[in-house]
């Protein structure tokens, strides 16, 4: 177990090294910062300054070394916008974005599974039909255009909810919805599907031939195997669920890490974008290798190839 | 599991003709009116009421035709400057569907042919394909998106070559997969047996085997760009005013969400049908292709 842990650690450093590089080179193409950071007036003696301060003066892959020998030692540079600490910057915002994901993700996975499998089980049934079809439009709607229409409909025509910010559990439901309603459709469509496949495989038959209740057969020996390729599947969505997080957070004016990114962008922040796509990829090892984990405990077959391996 | 299947199916049998006749069905729906969808943006010119620029100060933020205060000239109403909603709608659905459709191309040009090649040769290319996928799979690609369009120039052609970049990974492995699959079917170690060059046995007998799940991956990655881009447009970092775009239009329309609704609502629908009409006729597609698939 724990061999395979650090292995996927170990294969995960080509990746976020492959980020930082990517980053780092566009981060360099796009111009000078100082154009955007210092007042038009400055002069070129004061833009030369500020280059040479934060080490812009120098040849890009010389650059690119020294920050990856401070990254080595947890120092991901100096915000140009904030003069605070980068990582700081991001770490004060990234609770937000977990808090707004976390939530998406507990809406969609507690209403699409039960939806999954009652559709399955009540196959071509008025419920089957009205919640595939609840699922087709649910994966055509844009994130951030369903963001507007709740905003459109709940804040702005029923005065119910308000429009944006964070604090409150009310400023919570708007946002979490809307980001869990692609990730709910995905869901509950495999679900169903899984438990059709699940069903129709010849232990279920037998359970039912031994003359187990249909609930038995279905909560014990169906749902479960179902479940496992939906943990890998929403695991696996999870990077999609962070990019939707971005357009969410757009959208609610959510203080999370995405609009942080949306922000530092155009300021030329390098340090905290770089910072904050750092974190957002190493979260995103982080929680497939959980996700991987789970996948061994509800199904031993893996777990049992893993500890031979 | 068919054997086991067959008593079972046998009771249902009708029933899953049925249902499978309604997806078909669906499917037909779904392409029927996405023919539609690109047939009125292919004739914008013509179809469109009013050019997308065309500015009328006079008649800025009229409501829907069917609304009081309406207008009975812009039936979906105007924008700040006047324009009409219709129009630009109309013109709209030309930028998003033509850049998604030559992204989608691209990516699928880009992704076969290193799939093909990886597959069919493996060793470091294989290897170097494969750990490319890996890095850019490892990430968020909405979030790597506006990082590039942010800091390279958004035109055109970068906005085009992001897109392609989000669905090359989808054509590369799947073909790349299938084509692991071929090489060892009996047919491709005969041709190669009598003396048939790699180029030949790679264009005439393993591509043909790719193509099913080709035309699959691609009616869903056209639905996904059409999101994407209208995602990065709404954020500004995608197709650039004045050239009129839905996800550009809808950005317009959050800052006069609780003024002028119609700006913010009209282009959404655009892309929803849109959307929905590509998922259908690749649902379609999909099932008829693999029935045993239950989607």
């Amino acid at each position: 177990m724990v061999r395979m842990v650090l292995s996927r650690l170990v294969q995960a450093v080509p990746s976020l090294l492959g980020v930082t590089i990517i980053a780092f080179v566009l981060l360099h193409l796009s111009g000078d910062v100082t154009q955007l950071l210092l007042p038009m007036e400055a002069p070129e003696e004061v833009r030369a300054d500020f280059r040479r301060a934060y080490g812009l003066d120098r040849p890009i892959p010389v650059q690119y070394a020294h920050y990856l020998a401070r990254l080595l030692q947890g120092d991901f540079g100096q915000s140009f916008s904030h003069r605070r600490p980068a990582l700081e910057v991001v770490l004060e915002r990234l609770p937000a974005t977990l808090e707004l994901s976390a939530a998406a993700l507990l809406i969609a996975v507690l209403i699409a599974i039960p939806a999954g499998i009652i559709s399955a089980v009540k196959r071509n049934s008025i419920f089957d039909h009205l919640s595939m079809g609840l699922v087709l439009l649910g994966q055509s709607v844009p994130t951030f255009w369903l963001g507007m229409l709740m905003i459109l409909v709940f804040a702005v025509g029923l005065h119910a909810l308000p429009v944006s910010g964070r604090g409150s559990f009310a400023q919570l439901v708007l946002p979490s919805v809307t980001l869990a309603m692609w990730l709910l459709a995905l869901v509950a469509r495999l679900t169903r599907s899984g438990m059709l496949e699940v069903l129709s495989q010849d232990y279920i038959r037998t359970a039912r031939a031994k003359g187990l209740a249909e609930f038995v057969v279905t909560a014990r020996h169906a749902v479960r195997n179902a479940l496992v390729p939906i943990v890998t599947v929403v695991g696996l969505q999870v990077g999609g669920l962070l990019g939707g997080a971005v357009m969410t957070e757009a959208v609610f004016a959510w203080p999370g890490v995405g609009t942080l990114v949306l922000e530092s962008i155009l300021k030329r922040d390098y340090p905290v974008v770089l910072a904050a796509l750092i974190m957002v990829a190493t979260a995103f090892v982080l929680i497939n290798l959980l996700v991987d984990l789970l996948y061994g405990y509800l199904d031993p077959r893996v777990r049992a190839g893993a500890q031979r391996g | 599991m068919l054997a086991a299947d067959a008593p079972e199916s046998r009771a249902r049998g009708d029933h899953q003709v049925l249902w499978r006749l309604v997806r078909i069905r669906t499917g037909w729906f779904g392409a029927a009116l996405l023919m539609l969808i690109i047939g009125v943006a292919l004739a914008a010119p013509l179809v469109a009421p009013y050019s997308f620029g065309q500015m009328s100060l006079e008649n800025r933020l009229k409501p829907p035709n069917w609304l009081s205060g309406g207008s009975s000239t812009h039936l979906l109403g105007t924008d700040p400057l006047g324009r009409d909603m219709l129009s630009r709608v109309i013109w709209a659905a030309r930028t998003s569907l033509g850049i998604a459709g030559i992204s989608v191309l691209v990516a699928l040009v880009f992704g076969v042919m290193m799939g093909l090649l990886s597959g069919y040769y493996g060793g470091w290319l294989d290897g170097l394909v494969m750990r490319l996928a890996d890095i850019q799979l490892s990430f968020p690609y909405l979030l790597l998106a506006i990082a590039v369009m942010a800091l390279l120039k958004p035109t055109l052609a970068n906005l085009i070559l992001v897109l392609a970049l989000r669905s090359w990974v989808v054509y590369a492995r799947t073909v790349r997969g299938s084509v692991l699959v071929a090489k060892q079917r009996e047919f491709v170690e005969a041709t190669a047996a009598l003396g048939a060059t790699d180029r030949r046995i790679i264009t005439r007998h393993i591509t043909p085997n790719v193509i099913a799940p080709i035309i699959v991956i691609s009616s869903f990655q056209l639905a996904e760009l059409i999101i994407a881009e209208s995602s990065l447009s709404f954020l500004g970092l995608g197709v650039q005013p004045p050239t009129p775009s839905w996800g550009g239009m809808l950005s317009q329309g959050r800052e006069y969400l609780t003024s002028a609704w119609w700006l913010g609502v009209f282009p959404g629908l655009a892309i929803i049908l849109t959307v929905l009409c590509i998922n259908l006729c690749g649902d379609a597609l999909r099932y008829a292709m693999d029935p045993r698939l239950r989607v």
